[in-house]
Order: C-alpha cells, then structure tokens, then sequence
C-alpha cells in the first residue's frame, strides 16, 4: 500500500463561518494504481488532494505515503517528500518566462543537480513526450495539449513515485484529453508509477482509472473499482455520473407498453459481453426480442455493455427468460 | 552657455543614478517582503506586513520637499554637508524608497499563484520561489516600474535643484527666474523632457522584448 488517509478532515474559516471542504475521510491508495476522485465542483476534490502533499494544511486526521507520516514532517523534510511527488494542474502552471526547456529542468535545479545531468535528463523527458522540435519555444506559444505535456515531463523529472493530478485534462478537448490520458498510463505502466487524479468527468475515470472515489459535500460516498462502479453505481451521485456517459437513447424512445411484452435493460460485464446471450435466450424460449439500445463502454480493464430490448411474448416465457438471463450472471432491470 | 549646462546635465545624471540604485536597494526587498508575508503569501506574517504597509503609507504621504528638509541631520550624517549633489542623494533614495517599493509589490503580485504552487509542489524553498520564480516571472512589469521610477526621480531630483542639490532643476531656477536668462530655462527644461522620453523608450523596449507572455 502506498497512500492512506486517516480520518482526514479541513475546516475552512471565513470570517467567522467554518466551510467544512472535507469530512472524516478515510482512503488507501495501492502501489502503481490509477485512482481517480470524481465529485461535482465544490465537493472538496482539490482540497483532498492538495492535503497529500500539504500545499493545503489539514485541519484534522494523518496522510502516511509509503509509512511516512506525511502531517508529521517539518517544513525541511516537507520540502524533500514534495520533490518526490510530482503534481500537474488544470492551468499547467509553466512559467512564463523560461521556456520548454527551462520548465523540465526547473526542478532539477531547484535540486542542485548539475548542468550535465540536467541536460541528459530533460533531453530523455523531451523524447519521451516527443517535445524535441518544441525544447525552445515558451509557453505561450504551445497549445494546451503541448503544454500539459511538458507539465507532465516536468512533474516526472525527480523520478517521483506518486503523481498527482488536479483536473490535468479539464481544460483541454476530448482528443486532447484521450492523448493525455495515454501518456498517462503508458508512464504508469513503464515507471510503476501510483497516480492519483480528480476530475469531474467520468470519461477520464471510465479511460484510465482502476479505482474510483466519488467524493460528495466533503465525504467519500462510494469507493469501488470502476468496473463495479459502472456496473452497480449504489449512490444517486455515482448513478449520474455513469448514466451521463451513456448515450441518452433510452429517454428518446417512446415506447408504448404493449400487452404480452416487457422491456428490460440488460448489463453485461467482461466475459459475458462477448457470449451470444441475445440469440440463445431466442433459441430457448418461445419469445421474441426486439432491440431498442445498446452501447458498450470500454473501461480499463473490461467492457460493459448495456442493451435496452422489449421481449414478446406470454408472460410466463419472459419471466422463465429473465430467471434463465439471472443464473447467466446478466444485470437485469425491467423498466 | 553649454559650460552651465553640462555640469548641471551631469549632476542630474549622477543624482538620478544613484538614487535610483540607492531607492532600489531598500525598496526592493521591501516589496518583496510585503509580498511574501500578506495573507495566502508564502511566509504569511501578517503583524509584519501590516507594520510596513504602514511605515511606507507614512513615508509616501511626505511632500517630498518637506522629507527632504526632514532629512537633512541625516544627509549631514552620512555624506557630511545638506547641500550640493551628493547630499541630495540621500533624501532623494529614501523619498522614492516606499514608492519602489509598492511598485515591486504591484509587479510581484502580478505572477500567476498557480505557478508558485507548482514550484511550492516540486519542494521550493521560499528563496528560490522569490529569485527563481517571482522575479523573473514578473521582470516586464519590474522593468516598467523601474523605468517609471527613474522618470519620477529626475522630476525630484529637479525639485531638489531648488534647494540646494544642484544639476538642471537648480540652473533652471537660478537662471531662468532669479535672472531672468530665459533661454537656460527652456534649454534646462527641454533637456529635462528629452531625458525623460528617452527613459521611458528605451524601458518599454526593454520591457517588451524580454515579456515572453
Ligand atoms: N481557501 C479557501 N477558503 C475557504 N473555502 C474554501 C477554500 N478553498 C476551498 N474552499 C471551499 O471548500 C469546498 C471544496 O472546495 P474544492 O476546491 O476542494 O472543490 P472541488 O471539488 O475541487 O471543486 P471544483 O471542481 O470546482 O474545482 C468548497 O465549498 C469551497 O468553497
Ligand atoms: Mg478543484
């Protein structure tokens, strides 16, 4: 395990009135996992994770990363744990006025290392989020793709072991967002890096992310893989956030309930995504199927399908159906 | 007519040099010291801040002849005499002191707070934030503040002339009205604003060639 999180809590004071952005969280974050943290805005997302490395000061509770007490340290080895951790910003946060270049090896030199070694290093960056022909240019004039690219080659410089994220892909467009979030996981994958990033679409959850806490008023309401998350959202919040992602077809039919039919909306997770399921629930029973909807979504690690069809039919061969389309491990809702 | 005028032109000059070096050396850290320790800064010391905030509003509400009488036991002090070139030097820095200061202040604060998060994240120490950060982050707008400073400099160090500190501010006054020869005035004066449009062109070149912004 690399991260915990103990009863963390951060009570903000404006004159007089206490916001409680965080409530008693309490969070374990593995070693070379992709956690997100997703929550409508102002639910406490960047306070939580700003608290991992204290650029925010918790008001209550322990955060240990790899069992050191991170609440604990003093400003000196506060500093040293954060050159550890790399961090990467909705904004991009480069500076102005150095350029491509000088952003990687910003850190670098905050370290002391010498020129030589920061030369090799930032040329290795620079190839490895393919920035070569950009190593002069300066901020303003790369696209925001090319800029949080740079960001990332800078977060990555002091080999961190855990990077943070705080809506890293939230300014920029969904193709730019899917480039990003494949140099994402290609650095997890190739570094062994734990990665933790907040966000508040669930497209970059559904991508890149095998865990996810969904984070609500301050307290984390659901925490489950994403693959249960998806298949069985148990909160209303949860629920939304997966149901935004799928297409909207379902409203858009208007179906007139006929006699001797049922409409049910099936959900297939991994291995059963791929058996014929349709056709051999036509071939055993004496009922016809006709299909509404369906979408499929690609997760990490499995898909899950979702398929809206009206079954045809007497009554007591559907419901033989749906009992067969239970034991098949199929979740099952009749609408 | 020129052997009245060059001295003067260079007495102006060495004024407004090294008040502007002197103003700078105190302002400077001054505002950088209100900066950093304002609320949300980087070494938040609010007692502090407030305390210099309020010296420099002080200092700044002074006309700048009444400071500069003020002043005189410590020009005596430090150059020896309260007249002449060199003594003007040191009322002129302290008078112009606060002003650079808030200007330091205004440029500094201009720098995006998510940057210094950044660097506060990669383990920056509050000296590298400010030399390595805040300072060059914010050098088009430290260049336009310095460039308004001399300019403000030369219009003081003119004033200075009328009591006793010499270069084209004092020709101007002892010629052009006390004798009536007109035409050192205007060549004073003319002198002046040609310094003046000077500085401020060469500072907005500097200024926009080095914004990377
Ligand atoms: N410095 C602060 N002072 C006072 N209240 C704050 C401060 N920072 C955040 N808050 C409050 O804490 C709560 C959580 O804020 P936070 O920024 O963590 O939300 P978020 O989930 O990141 O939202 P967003 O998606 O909009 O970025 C909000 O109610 C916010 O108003
Ligand atoms: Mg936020």
């Amino acid at each position: 395990m690399l991260i915990r999180v103990e009863n963390l809590s951060k009570v903000y004071k404006n004159n007089n009135e206490e916001v409680y952005a965080l409530k008693n969280i309490n969070l374990e974050i593995n070693s070379g996992e992709i956690f997100g943290i997703i929550g409508l805005s102002g639910a406490g997302k960047s306070t939580l994770i700003r608290c991992l490395n204290r650029l925010e000061e918790p008001t209550e509770g322990k955060i240990f990363i790899d069992d050191t007490e991170i609440t604990n340290l003093n400003k000196k080895d506060l500093r040293n744990i954060r050159s550890e951790i790399g961090m990467i910003f909705q904004h991009f946060n480069l500076l102005s006025s150095k350029n491509v270049y000088e952003n990687i090896a910003f850190p670098l030199e905050l370290e002391g290392k010498n020129k030589k070694e920061i030369n090799e290093r930032v040329k290795t960056l620079l190839r490895y989020v393919d920035l070569e022909d950009k190593k002069l240019s300066y901020p303003s004039q790369l696209s925001g793709g090319q800029k949080q690219r740079v960001a990332i080659a800078r977060a990555l410089a002091n080999n961190p072991k855990l990077l943070l994220s705080d809506e890293g892909t939230s300014a920029l467009d969904p193709k730019t967002t899917k480039s990003i979030l494949q140099l994402l996981n290609r650095i997890r994958k190739e570094f062994g890096l734990t990665i933790v990033l907040i966000t508040h679409q669930m497209e970059v959850i559904k991508d890149i992310c095998d865990r996810v806490a969904i984070i609500e008023n301050g307290e984390i309401i659901e925490l489950d893989t994403v693959e249960e998350v998806f298949a069985n959202p148990k909160t209303k919040t949860a629920s939304e956030f997966v149901s935004n992602l799928k297409t909207n077809i379902e409203e858009e039919i208007k179906y007139e309930k006929k006699p001797e039919s049922k409409l049910v909306r099936l959900g297939f997770l991994g291995e059963n995504s791929k058996k014929p399921i349709v056709s051999n629930m036509i071939k055993n029973f004496d009922i016809d199927v006709n299909i509404l909807s369906g979408n499929i979504n690609e997760l990490m690690t499995t898909s899950i399908g979702n398929l809206t069809v009206e079954l045809l039919g007497k009554d007591e061969e559907i419901d033989r159906a749906i009992q067969w389309l239970t034991k098949e491990n199929i979740r099952l809702e009749v609408i | 007519m020129s052997e009245l005028i060059v001295p003067a032109l260079l007495e102006t000059l060495y004024m407004v040099f090294f008040s502007t070096i002197f103003s700078l050396i105190i302002g400077l850290p001054l505002g950088i010291l209100l900066v950093i320790t304002e609320k949300g800064g980087i070494w938040e010391k609010s007692m502090l801040n407030q305390t210099l905030s309020g010296i420099i509003n002080v200092l700044r509400s002074f006309p700048f002849i009444i400071l500069m009488i003020l002043l005189f036991p410590l020009s005596r002090l430090i150059v020896g005499s309260t007249i002449g070139t060199k003594a003007t030097i040191v009322p002129l820095s302290i008078a112009a002191a606060p002003f650079v200061a808030r200007i330091i202040e205004s440029a500094l604060k201009e720098v995006d707070r998510g940057v210094v998060e950044a660097s506060l994240s990669m383990g920056a120490t509050i000296p590298q934030i400010v030399f390595k950060v805040l300072i060059p982050e914010s050098m088009p707008s430290l260049v336009m503040g310095i460039t308004l400073t001399i300019i403000n400099l030369i219009g003081y160090s003119a004033m200075a002339g009328a009591i006793g500190g010499g270069g084209l501010g004092d020709l101007a006054i002892r010629y052009g009205l006390y004798r009536f020869q007109t035409d050192i005035m205007i060549v004073s004066v003319t002198i002046i604003i040609v310094l003046v449009q000077g500085i401020q062109l060469i500072g907005n070149k500097i200024a926009v060639s080095i914004n990377k912004k």
